[in-house]
């Protein structure tokens, strides 16, 4: 009983707060759609820790997300020894990287009076579960050997069941606790990210790749072309 | 030829006094909120000076405004590529930091009427406005240099002393040559405006019927690039609400018909506003001329509001008659197009920036002789040098050529050469101790007509409101002004925000 609610019930719920407030806010309160910067209040101790925090954890997500979209190509990825201890390593090196980051992040949050002053309650919120996150994800990498490996059989399809609508918990139900906290982390950050700065996630500006630089808008009379 | 139509200003620095009466009117009505304490969009600087942000001029550090790219011939962004913005997008290296600025403060009054008795009298101490903790070293403020104020820390400093020689800097602090003066700033609504090229999020932009440059907060992210993006450091960081902000150079009151607060709280009556027209398709190529022709090719992407041709494109283009009526009203077009006398600041930006000046006469170089101020020359010959040395000018044409026209000496010479005609030939028309032949001799070297000369005269010292002001014509007016109380609405967002701008999530 515990299982479905924990890994079938949760994860639908977070992922539907998560689409249903972040629609809510988004059309309710564009405004607060943002990173909420910090830079221009302290600058030094932001390089070291937003540089090796985001590009770590942007590269880890996306590994887990390819992986799991691409669990065949994933497994004949790893099969080879060779590859699997290089990906694992370059895994632990960007943990690494983003628990350090993160760490200096919150430190320079508590240290730092200006950026003390700035920082709301769900900040707070949102760093401490992230540090929960990187930990537990770090703590599976160490001593729960090859998850790249053995997730493919049981985390991976589990995912797969609950966006098939047909969730399948036994397929987790075994793993360590360690683990089962890591999967339902995942969740309860998808969960926060509607009530947090994460939203700056989703405002990514890809499109500056491509559109004009210049940007003029009429208001009151269209153009004639 | 696509004609568009913005709204542009200039400033006449020989009548500035530096009174600061323009940031005061500006800071009441839009930043004198949470998170804006430390902006000013409308601040004047002594020069020379370092300015506010500090070194905002030196591009090497803040990598504002444009630059041509030797490899493909073309323009690019001197802070970055696409690609780079978004790499940078979590630190930007390029962006201003508080302290660059200065940390705002108020003084803990309460304490002098609350204190225990004592020995001594209470005193205000200094208490950040950001931190709300007491500050012991202000280190920095608003107009923290002005007058020369430390200047052998903060003059010395400015970028613009690069172009000249050693001697020429050393002249600078003796204490009889001593020389200042005043550069009010705001955004110059440019039209190849680098804060809307550097954003990511496409905040920034240009609007169409008059061209200013606003920000549009909902869409605004806070990736900060805007701020490095512009060379002026005229777009700031909010730090409460993350988002940018910038000038809107009064829109509101532009729409009710009326020229924005700093125009209109000027006492020296130094700023016009004007709509001017130009050829929007001649953008890029103005913008990428060589440096000593930035100056001419600003003036050249102007048009002639008065010819029929430019009035059948602004027509087709969709400006109105009024409009088109209001750009051949428009004092700007006279000091910037047809007596060229107001030039950009800084054209090597390549920002094509619409605010122009018009530089101060230099006061000449003198000398004290029996306890009396005594121009060289002046024995000899009257008023003359005084009133026309420009070799002689304290502060070198080299420096004022590196401030409004990327360095060409020889623009900034026309134009002065045009001031001190008009200057002579009205001193001699009013005042007669100028000879006649002294008059028409610097009218031939200004290549300017008495009647200009006059035209000149009168616009600079005897405007009328309406001629210095001419808003062009909105459809807006009044719209808001029934159902909003402005004063109700004092302090609020500022922005037409229904709600509080403060942290919700
Ligand atoms: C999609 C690409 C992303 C971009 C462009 C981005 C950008 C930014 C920016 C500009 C900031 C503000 C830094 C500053 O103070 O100046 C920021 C802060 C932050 N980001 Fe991201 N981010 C991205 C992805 C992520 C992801 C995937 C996470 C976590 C799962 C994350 C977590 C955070 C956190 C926790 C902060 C606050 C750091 C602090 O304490 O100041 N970001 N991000």
């Amino acid at each position: 009983m515990i299982d479905i609610v924990l890994f079938a019930a949760f994860p639908y719920m977070a992922v539907l707060v998560a689409v249903l407030v972040g629609v809510y806010r988004y059309f309710n309160d564009r405004f607060s759609y943002s990173s909420f910067s910090s830079q221009f209040l302290e600058n030094r101790a932001l390089f070291w820790g937003s540089v090796s925090w985001h590009y770590a954890v942007i590269v880890i997500l996306l590994a887990h997300v390819l992986a799991l979209v691409f669990s065949g190509g994933w497994a004949t990825l790893i099969a080879a020894p060779v590859r699997l201890y290089t990906l694992e390593v370059i895994g632990l090196a960007l943990s690494a990287s983003a628990l350090l980051g993160l760490v200096l992040l919150i430190l320079r949050r508590l240290l730092n009076a200006r950026i003390f002053t700035v920082t709301s309650t769900m900040d707070w919120v949102l760093l401490a579960a992230l540090l929960a996150q990187v930990v537990l994800g770090l703590w599976t990498a160490l001593f729960y050997r090859w998850g790249s490996d053995w997730s493919l059989a049981t985390v991976a399809p589990w995912l797969v069941s609950l966006a098939k609508l047909s969730p399948q918990t036994e397929l987790v139900a075994s793993l360590p606790w360690v683990v089962k906290l890591h999967m339902l982390g995942g969740f309860a950050i998808i969960a926060l990210f509607p009530f947090t700065r994460l939203v700056h996630l989703v405002t990514f500006p890809i499109t500056y790749l491509w559109r004009p630089y210049q940007v003029v808008v009429w208001n009151w009379r269209k153009k004639q072309t | 030829m696509n004609v568009r139509a913005q709204v542009s200003m200039v400033f006449h620095l020989d009548k500035c006094i530096g009174c600061h009466t323009c940031s005061i009117a500006c800071k009441n009505i839009w930043t004198d909120r949470k998170g804006t304490e430390y902006m000013w969009w409308n601040n004047v600087e002594t020069k020379p000076g370092t300015g506010y942000p500090t070194r905002w001029e030196d591009q090497e550090k803040y990598r504002g405004g444009w630059e041509m790219d030797p490899k493909k011939q073309g323009l690019k962004l001197k802070l970055q590529g696409r690609l780079g913005a978004l790499g940078n997008i979590f630190h930007n290296p390029y962006l201003p930091s508080m302290d660059d600025y200065y940390e705002p403060w108020t003084y803990d009054y309460e304490h002098l009427f609350n204190a225990p008795e004592g020995d001594d009298q209470p005193t205000a101490r200094a208490i950040s406005m950001i931190t709300g903790r007491h500050m012991d070293n202000i280190e920095a403020g608003p107009n923290w240099d002005d007058d020369l104020g430390g200047s052998p820390v903060y003059a010395d400093s400015d970028p613009n002393l690069a172009a000249l020689t050693p001697d020429e800097r050393s002249q600078l602090n003796e204490i009889e040559r001593v020389v200042f003066f005043y550069l009010p700033r705001i955004c110059n609504h440019c039209l190849n405006p680098g804060c809307v090229a550097a954003c990511p999020a496409g905040a920034p932009y240009k609007r169409g019927e008059d061209g200013l440059v606003l920000l549009n907060q909902e869409k605004c992210r806070g990736w900060r690039m805007c701020i490095s993006g512009c060379p002026y450091k005229k777009t700031y960081f909010n730090w409460t609400t993350g988002k940018s902000e910038k000038c809107i150079l009064c829109y509101p009151r532009l729409e009710s018909g009326q020229p924005p607060a700093c125009f209109h709280a000027c006492v020296g009556r130094i700023r016009y506003l004007g709509v001017l027209l130009y050829d929007a398709d001649r953008i890029e190529e103005v913008a990428r001329a060589a440096d000593r022709d930035l100056v001419d090719a600003q003036r050249g992407i102007i048009l002639d509001p008065f010819d029929p041709k430019v009035i059948a494109a602004a027509r087709a283009g969709g400006i109105s008659d009024d409009m088109v009526v209001s750009a051949q009203r428009s004092p700007v077009y006279k000091f910037v197009k047809l007596w060229k006398l107001a030039l950009p600041l800084h054209p090597e930006f390549r920002t094509l920036p619409m605010l122009f000046y018009v530089p101060p006469m230099l006061p000449v170089l003198a000398k004290l002789k029996d306890g009396l101020y005594e121009v060289d020359g002046a024995d000899s010959e009257g008023l003359t040098p005084l009133l026309t040395s420009l070799k002689q000018a304290r502060l070198p044409l080299r420096y004022m050529a590196s401030l409004f026209s990327a360095g060409n000496e020889e623009v900034v010479e026309a134009v002065y050469r045009k001031l001190i005609a008009v200057r002579l030939h009205m001193r001699s028309q009013r005042v007669k101790d100028v000879p006649e032949v002294e008059a028409h001799r610097a009218l031939a070297q200004g290549g300017i007509t008495p009647e200009e000369a006059e035209a000149v005269f009168r616009l600079t010292s005897l405007p009328t409101f309406d001629e210095r002001f001419v808003v062009p014509p909105m459809a807006r007016e009044m719209a808001i002004e029934p159902t909003e109380n402005p004063l109700a609405r004092k302090q609020a967002a500022g922005f037409g925000f229904r709600r509080a701008a403060k942290r919700r999530w």
